[in-house]
């Protein structure tokens, strides 16, 4: 976990200075492979421009964050990554989002292959009408075609690697709505990580929970990275910088600034970056 | 970190073969879904076109004016549409004028003066009452409601208002109970707990700071229904009231048992008479194929015309009320 | 000053008085309303318990003019064409609904059907009947249990139609977002997750409809028709206790109306208690 730093150390040194947005972020490594790269992204609900211009990388095996105030479009452009959107008549991306090369916003693009790869976890935890087991199954029977113990097998290991098999084990065939509110977006979080894709976004995954269970989620985002890659929207920054590799800072449909966690939130490029940082506007 | 490079975010080439499967399931089930909605479409054209289609040779005879006639002679293959739809559309606006008022005030009582404890359980008196099948309702009006009707009702209206000059003649003749008057009255029983519905549910949509606001300063109950509550919901509450026509006009048995089946008009409302359904109900199992037969089938055509235009206007306003909640909350 | 004051007043008892006139006249409509409800009711009960017996339900109904006789045929046969018409308005009527609601926000022609749907919910039944004679019964020449299947079906589909559709709308966006985001295919969503989470509502349409169609008579006039004797062939006129009731109210026989009650009774407590029994049903589930 990572430590609470002090914000009013931040340098003040190189803070005004405009960045030119088009110049990537040079915060990679440079064996670093990308599992998303996302051009010139627009994004439009009818005729408002939702997101303007997005260029940056998801670095494979990295914990990406995206914070900003309401409505600067960071859950839209999460929601871009798996073309949550198709789902609305009126909604449109343009640009490129290449997952390992792939360009997902070709009009080809299977969007139900695309999902099973890049899965979501919602704000509000959404637990199926059926038993806890059969949450985490109905994902796997999707794609893959597992007897009875390999299934057992896998359930275990993805309520394992959600921190709820100790508390699930008895009651497997309970439905998924006898949980508690964390529990829930536990179970959520395990029947994500069950169908193992590579790439897990997750949409203000704490923000409908208490203190004590948004720890145990954020313990788990810092376990679940090094087999997954994970993009997370929130609107609690210290959430963050506790947990994330990177940092991106969105306004207004804009990518502010994009950059390694510690350097974003210690010493930030924009001006407009530091001034939502250190609370100067909501 | 070696599992994810190893994956590359491709699927396997099973899950593409199930992918191109799931596609074409999806395909079937839009289109298997979208047949059996548009099933109610197909349904409402072959109604249209076999009414059409069997109520020709009788309108092709008497031409348009067999609405009109009021002849209904099975011996002589004469006939004419007048009677029954004058039976329909008379007992149908006898029950309207009796269920509205009866509805506003239940609706108001439900909505604005029940203590909360009885507001369940009589809401749910009143939806029951509108799940009574109508034969009970001919039932009752036959052998209970119609002979105390006759008895008592009918010679106290006929020595009252029947002395008016020339409103009179609606209440002239043998008092037998069974006629217009009581197959509206039953009617009225029939549409009033169902309009009442309507009313109440549209009367609930209300939002509460428009109401209080009007109390604040310092309205009456009654002037907040009146003024601000009926105004609000004036689209819903006509649409309810038509609805509540289209379920009248449409009835068969509550009608077809205290009616008289007469087949003549009459002014007095006393007197039986017919409407659509109670003709149809008496006279279809015995028509032979022919004018009889054919002239039966252009009653329905006029019925099920008049019932869809109605109904339609009725489900127009609804939705505009729908709309305005919309809107405004 | 005390001319203002009594000008105020005069108008204020006015305003008081049309108050408590409108209020005290809704109050009586509603002791009406419950006046009606419970003297019909009442009449049913007692007219009815008086023709019950156990040869109600074991013995045909009676030839004209001959003694006793019971309903057991009617009961039967309305027992049939209730659970056949179920049998086929319950996938109509919930795959059309699935249709409305799941796409129908996309399409004008659901926006049509959606509209012609409520207004075949209150359209005359016997017109219904009038439809199914000419197309089934003037066709094979023969009324049959089949015919009156298809008529009580065209009375129910659209209701459940419209409480599958409006059921399946209140399920959260957000649960069907949960399923696409696995991967799972369009009518896997709507199977597996939309139609579970709406299950209980669903069935309350499905009984609403059943307690509807349960007491209709019209469209069986000329579909069914009706049978003396005990039958189970579909494909024959088949009895049932509306048409029964229908014959035997307006008889001269005594045995036959007391039948007409004892029927009666019989359809009321059915739909009432799938009237009752919906409601139970729909509560429990949204409180479990």
């Amino acid at each position: 976990m990572k430590t609470m730093f002090n914000l009013n150390q931040i340098d003040s040194e190189g803070l005004g200075s405009k960045v030119n947005m088009n110049t990537e972020n040079n915060s990679q490594s440079s064996d670093a492979v990308n599992a998303l790269e996302i051009r010139n992204l627009n994004f439009y609900y009818g005729s408002f421009k939702g997101l303007k211009d997005i260029n940056m990388n998801i670095e494979e095996g990295k914990v990406t964050a995206f914070i900003g105030p309401s409505g600067c479009g960071k859950s839209t452009l999460l929601r871009t990554m798996n073309r949550m959107y198709d789902l609305y008549p009126g909604q449109r991306a343009e640009g490129e989002i290449n997952f390992y090369g792939n360009n997902i916003l070709n009009p080809g693009q299977d969007l139900n292959l695309l999902r099973s790869r890049i899965g979501m976890v919602f704000q509000k935890p959404t637990p199926f009408p059926m038993s806890i087991y059969e949450n985490i199954a109905f994902g796997v029977r999707l794609y893959e075609n597992l007897n009875r113990s390999e299934m057992d097998e896998r359930v275990e290991w993805a309520l394992n690697k959600a921190a709820l098999w100790t508390e699930a084990k008895d009651k497997l065939n309970q439905s998924g709505l006898s949980l508690s509110g964390g529990q829930q977006q536990r179970l959520c979080i395990a029947r994500g990580v069950a169908v193992k894709p590579s790439v897990i976004l997750l949409d203000e995954p704490t923000s409908a929970l208490d203190p004590i269970s948004t720890g145990k989620i954020e313990e788990l985002i810092s376990e679940l990275k090094n087999d997954y890659t994970i993009a997370i929207v929130t609107h609690n920054m210290q959430q963050a910088a506790r947990v994330s590799d990177y940092t991106a800072y969105m306004y207004l449909g804009s990518l502010i600034e994009f950059g390694k966690t510690d350097e974003l939130f210690i010493k930030p490029k924009r001006k407009e970056t530091e001034d939502y940082i250190t609370g100067r506007f909501g | 970190m070696q599992s994810t490079s190893s994956t590359l975010g491709l699927p396997s080439a099973k899950a593409v073969q199930i992918a191109r499967r799931q596609r074409i399931q999806d395909f079937l089930f839009h289109a298997i879904t979208q047949f059996f909605s548009m099933l109610v479409l197909f349904v409402l054209a072959g109604i249209i076109g076999s009414l059409l289609i069997n109520a020709w040779p009788a309108l092709k005879t008497f031409g348009p004016g067999f609405f009109l006639d009021d002849e209904w002679d099975i011996v002589n293959d004469q006939f004419g549409g007048l009677i029954s739809i004058y039976g329909t559309l008379v007992s149908s606006i006898i029950a309207l004028a009796i269920a509205v008022p009866l509805s506003f005030g239940i609706a108001v009582f439900l909505t604005e003066m029940c203590p909360d404890f009885l507001k369940r359980p009589l809401g749910t008196a009143v939806e029951l009452l509108a799940a009574v099948p109508s034969i009970i309702y001919g039932m009752f009006g036959l052998f209970v409601f119609a002979p105390i009707f006759g008895d008592y009702v009918e010679p106290v209206l006929q020595a009252t208002l029947g002395k008016i000059p020339l409103l009179g003649i609606l209440f002239s003749g043998p008092t037998n109970g069974i006629g217009m008057l009581c197959a509206g009255l039953i009617l009225a029983m029939m549409i009033l707990p169902f309009i009442a519905s309507v009313m109440r549910d549209v009367f609930e949509i209300v939002p509460p700071v428009l109401k209080e606001s009007a109390y604040g300063i310092g309205c009456t109950r009654w002037e907040v229904v009146t003024r601000i509550v009926l105004p609000y919901t004036q689209a819903g509450v006509v649409g309810g009231v038509m609805l509540g026509l289209g379920r009248a006009l449409g009835e068969t048995m509550a009608v077809t048992f205290v009616i008289g089946n007469a087949s003549r008009i009459s002014p007095s409302l006393f007197a039986p008479g017919s409407s659509i359904a109670s003709t149809l109900a008496n006279q279809f199992g015995e028509a032979d194929a022919g004018l009889h037969f054919s002239s039966l089938f252009a009653l329905g055509l006029a019925l099920f015309f008049i019932t869809f235009v109605v109904l339609a206007l009725a489900k127009w306003m609804l939705l505009s009320m729908e709309k305005a909640k919309g809107v405004k909350s | 000053m005390s001319q203002i004051a009594n000008i105020n007043q005069a108008v204020f008892a006015r305003r008081q008085r049309t108050n408590k006139i409108g209020l005290t006249l809704s109050m009586l409509a509603m002791t009406l309303g419950m006046i009606f409800l419970i003297w019909i009711l009442a009449t049913l009960f007692i007219k009815g318990f008086a023709a019950v017996n156990l040869n109600m339900f074991t013995m045909s109904t009676p030839a004209p003019g001959s003694e006793g006789g019971g309903l057991a045929n009617a009961i039967i046969g309305s027992l049939m064409l209730i659970v056949s018409c179920t049998l086929i308005s319950t996938p109509v009527g919930v795959l059309a609904g699935l249709y409305l609601s799941e796409y129908g926000d996309r399409s004008k022609i659901a926006a049509v059907t959606r509209f012609v749907t409520d207004i075949m919910l209150s359209a005359p039944s016997i017109v219904i009947g009038l439809f199914v004679y000419a197309l089934f019964v003037a066709q094979v020449k023969h009324f049959s249990g089949w015919a009156g299947t298809i008529a009580l079906a065209l009375i129910a589909v659209p209701v459940v139609v419209r409480t599958t559709e409006n059921m399946l709308r209140l399920v959260p966006g957000s649960l069907r977002e949960a399923a696409y985001a696995l991967g799972t295919p369009k009518w896997k969503v709507a199977f597996y997750v939309t139609l579970r989470a709406a299950k209980s509502g669903i069935m309350t349409g499905i009984l609403l409809a059943l307690a509807r169609v349960s007491g209709e008579t019209a469209p069986l006039l000329f579909t069914a028709l009706n049978n003396q004797f005990f039958s189970t062939n579909m494909n024959a006129p088949m009895a049932n206790l509306p048409v029964v009731i229908f014959q035997f109210a307006m008889s001269p026989y005594d045995n036959w109306v007391d039948l007409a009650w004892g029927g009666s009774l019989l359809i009321t407590f059915a739909v009432l208690g799938l009237n009752i029994l919906a409601r139970v049903v729909f509560r429990e589930k949204a409180q479990g």
